[in-house]
């Protein structure tokens, strides 16, 4: 962390982010100002420094079809969620969903999640999650979200001078392993990244984290490093994931990690259950930790981002 | 005599029950017997199942999140078992049969066919 702690004002607006974004809540608000993304304690100040920059939205973990009782209803806290996309003084761009759209890749889940999310009436790009290629050979998902995409789904596009990579870190899972991207597609990130200027701001999403949040649960991606390596040579990288449910978040020199809550339930954080799975919470408790995530990059700042999370209530 | 097909498959059922229960007497752990294996908490259990050559083994899901059951050699593998579905594979060949979750590669466990 020397490189961190070697620019000062770069590194206080990083503890401002940590500070700020560490639980704060159900969506993440991005603002990419400046290189690195920050976060601001409420949706208010985030979108009062978002003028005139990029601003953009984070879903994740969707799990439409879920019915268990951790939330026997997610397609209605998902409706919430997008209800609060809907009220947004301020349009976002875009959203981008990091996966697991629906709970068991049915069609019928794929259909009600298109119905509930495209109410929102913004574009959407998305990754898939484990639970989105469960027919296998990811036809259902390739069919509806990855047709102009690579491989399994992976692409990368431009917006507002941000270059917005997708990756996927899900299929040809290795026993004892974490999640994986492979060689194919760290070729094709290195070729894709190859002429970009050092300057410009990246954003990385992906559904499993790409660093080690927890091996034991395998919370994190093998080869994660080799596309971290890849991306050291900028200076603005932010990187966002789903898969934990939980909103967690890194700074490491020029990269900030970031992962956001699940619209449908939460899981426990990292050794203190039994097992990742489902969490059941008093029902009263359950939107609290629940959420979405708003990131905006304002410009003529550092270029860095500004991420708030704000959970369904 | 006249009997009806209930009567006559509640008669052969109980019959191979019965046959069942007799060998299960004689021979604890045999070829052609049944065994479970579950997986819960995001674990196979047991950790190591081991069986006669013949035996069919059953796996039960008993998450709230689906699971599959895959072989690292490919001998064998399920779909999606979401909760509460079942999975069964009859091991024919002695050896020693890793195999994990595709979806939570983290999970492990072996089937030992004697």
């Amino acid at each position: 962390m020397s490189d961190h702690d070697s620019h000062d004002h770069d590194g206080a607006s990083r503890r401002h982010v940590l500070k700020c974004m560490t639980w704060a809540g159900a969506g993440v608000l991005w603002t990419i100002g400046g290189g690195v993304p920050r976060s601001l304690g409420i949706i208010g100040e985030a979108q009062a420094q978002s003028a005139g920059g990029l601003t953009f939205l984070q879903i994740s973990d969707s799990h439409i079809g879920f019915d268990k009782p951790a939330n026997p209803n997610a397609s209605g806290t998902l409706g919430e969620a997008i209800a609060k996309v809907k009220a947004l003084p301020q349009k976002p761009a875009f959203m981008i969903h990091t996966g697991d759209i629906t709970h068991l890749s049915k069609p019928k889940e794929f259909d009600d999640a298109d119905q509930i999310i495209g109410s929102s009436g913004l574009p959407v790009h998305y990754v898939p999650g484990e639970h989105d290629i469960i027919d296998e050979e990811v036809k259902l998902y390739r069919e509806r979200y990855g047709k102009n995409a690579k491989g399994a789904g992976w692409y990368s596009f431009d917006q507002d001078g941000v270059h917005f990579v997708g990756l996927v870190n899900v299929v040809n899972l290795k026993a004892g392993g974490l999640g994986n991207l492979g060689e194919e597609q760290l070729a094709w990130l290195a070729d894709d990244l190859k002429g970009k200027s050092a300057s410009t701001p990246i954003v990385v999403f992906a559904h499993i984290p790409l660093w080690v949040v927890y091996e034991q649960w395998g919370w994190g991606t093998e080869d994660g490093g080799r596309a971290l390596e890849l991306l050291k040579k900028f200076g603005s990288v932010t990187v966002l994931n789903g898969h934990i449910h939980q909103v967690m978040q890194k700074v490491e020199g020029n990269v900030t990690f970031h992962t956001a809550r699940s619209t449908a339930f939460p899981q426990p954080a990292p050794g203190t259950a039994p097992s990742p799975g489902p969490m059941k919470v008093p029902d009263d408790k359950l939107r609290s930790v629940l959420g979405i995530a708003n990131v905006t990059f304002k410009r003529g700042d550092h270029r860095l981002a500004t991420i708030v999370d704000s959970p369904l209530a | 005599m006249c009997i009806d097909a209930t009567a006559w498959r509640r008669f052969v059922g109980a019959a191979l029950v019965g046959a069942a229960l007799a060998a299960g007497c004689l021979a604890p752990v045999m070829a052609g017997a049944d065994a479970t294996a579950k997986i819960d908490n995001f674990t196979f259990e047991p950790a190591t199942l081991t069986v006669k050559t013949g035996t069919t083994v059953t796996w039960i899901n008993e998450d709230d999140i689906p699971h599959t059951v895959v072989a690292t050699n490919k001998a064998f593998r399920s779909k999606a078992l979401d909760t509460d579905d079942k999975f069964s594979f009859t091991f024919t060949t002695p050896g020693s049969y890793e195999y994990f979750c595709s979806l939570h590669p983290h999970m492990k466990a072996t089937v030992v066919v004697q």
